[in-house]
């Protein structure tokens, strides 16, 4: 009995370990992944995105403000939701095209907190990395942020609430928000690009087709795994910490874990 | 093991193989995507020139490297504290 109880606590210890292990030894290449470059986008582009972003990043302090308010407990999961696409979005994961690029790891706050309060998280991981590691810019934080930091938590929102409904399984409707919050972001990015650089002949269109495709592929296999690792994490939550997520609505009704 | 349990060695599986896989059988250079995004952009429009620099640019790649794991590391301690904790509460509350 107290043997079986010790396999089991030491059986989830020992995955986060691994996971964790492997979040950090997995990022050995240096290459750079998907945002747009610091400078990248001409002027007018940049200013615009920035006027289109700010809005939602306002709209997002409010929010986040509120929840705060109304249940500070659920600052441990904001935390959480939080490192977890600080975490995903400093993997630089080699993918079948023989180039790199990372997943963001927003969809799971998203679903939790909301898309707005994802959006300052998000920006925040884009700040970072666009201010420490040259990664991504702040002319093109506009555009960055309004790709990864706002429509990708709505994305992530809908499809998690639609499917939810719809299938009743909470980690299909999870894992598909992940998965497509993931390929919107980086469509979303190619057609920023392709505003800015129309091509010559082929106009916005080709030069969307171009962009769309170093990313296309790449990224296929990386939404995966970031679908994989947000049902993971989902799991995990699930498991340990129910009460918190009966505050956020998370649970209620059916789930399709154990 | 509980059914959950298998579920997550599972997914765990997948992730590892997911990364394995293009490392073990596929010839690249591992070129970061957005470095091919700036080729492009030079190939669109050749007189466009950047006009803005990143703030602070890492010496090096092993520097950028070792920023990106602390990247990581702050994430992933971050997940493993907050996880510690409510694994044991779980655990008193049996």
């Amino acid at each position: 009995m107290i043997k079986s109880s010790y396999a089991k606590r030491y059986g989830s210890v020992g995955a986060i370990a691994l996971l964790t292990t492997f979040l950090v030894v997995a990022s050995p290449n240096p290459a750079f992944a998907m945002h747009i470059s610091e400078g990248f986008l001409p002027l007018g582009w940049a200013l615009g995105w920035w006027l289109v972003f700010l809005p939602f990043l306002g709209a997002g302090l409010w929010a986040l403000q509120r929840q705060l308010k109304r249940h500070p407990e659920s600052r441990v999961l904001l935390a959480l939701a939080g490192a977890f696409a600080f975490v995903l979005s400093s993997l630089k994961i080699p993918s079948v095209t023989g180039s790199c690029s990372h997943p963001m790891g927003v969809a799971l706050g998203a679903t939790l907190f909301g898309p707005l309060v994802m959006t300052v998280l998000g920006t925040f991981v884009l700040l970072f990395q666009a201010l420490l590691i040259a990664h991504g810019g702040l002319t093109t934080l506009g555009a960055n942020g309004f790709a990864m930091a706002v429509v990708a938590p709505w994305v992530a929102w809908g499809t998690y609430q639609g499917l939810k409904k719809l299938t009743q399984r909470q980690g299909i409707a999870l894992f598909a928000a992940a998965v497509l919050s993931n390929l919107v972001t980086y469509s979303l990015t190619a057609f920023q690009l392709a505003l800015a650089f129309p091509h010559s002949d082929g106009g916005v269109v080709l030069s969307f087709a171009k962009f769309a495709a170093l990313f296309a592929i790449t990224q296929i296999p990386l939404a995966i795994s970031e679908g994989f690792l947000t049902v993971l994490m989902g799991t995990w939550l699930l498991t340990y910490c129910p009460e918190e997520l009966e505050v956020l609505q998370w649970i209620g009704g059916h789930t399709s874990h154990e | 093991m509980s059914k959950g349990q298998k579920t997550n060695w599972l997914l765990l599986g997948g992730v590892v193989l997911l990364v394995a896989w293009p490392l073990l059988f596929v010839k690249g250079d591992f070129e970061g995507a957005d470095a091919q995004a700036g080729e492009l952009v030079k190939e669109l429009s050749p007189d466009y020139t950047p006009w803005a620099e990143p703030v602070f640019e890492p010496a090096s790649s092993e520097i950028e490297s070792l920023l990106f794991a602390f990247q990581a590391a702050l994430g992933a301690g971050t997940i493993g504290f907050i996880f510690g904790g409510y694994h044991e509460r779980r655990r008193q509350q049996r």
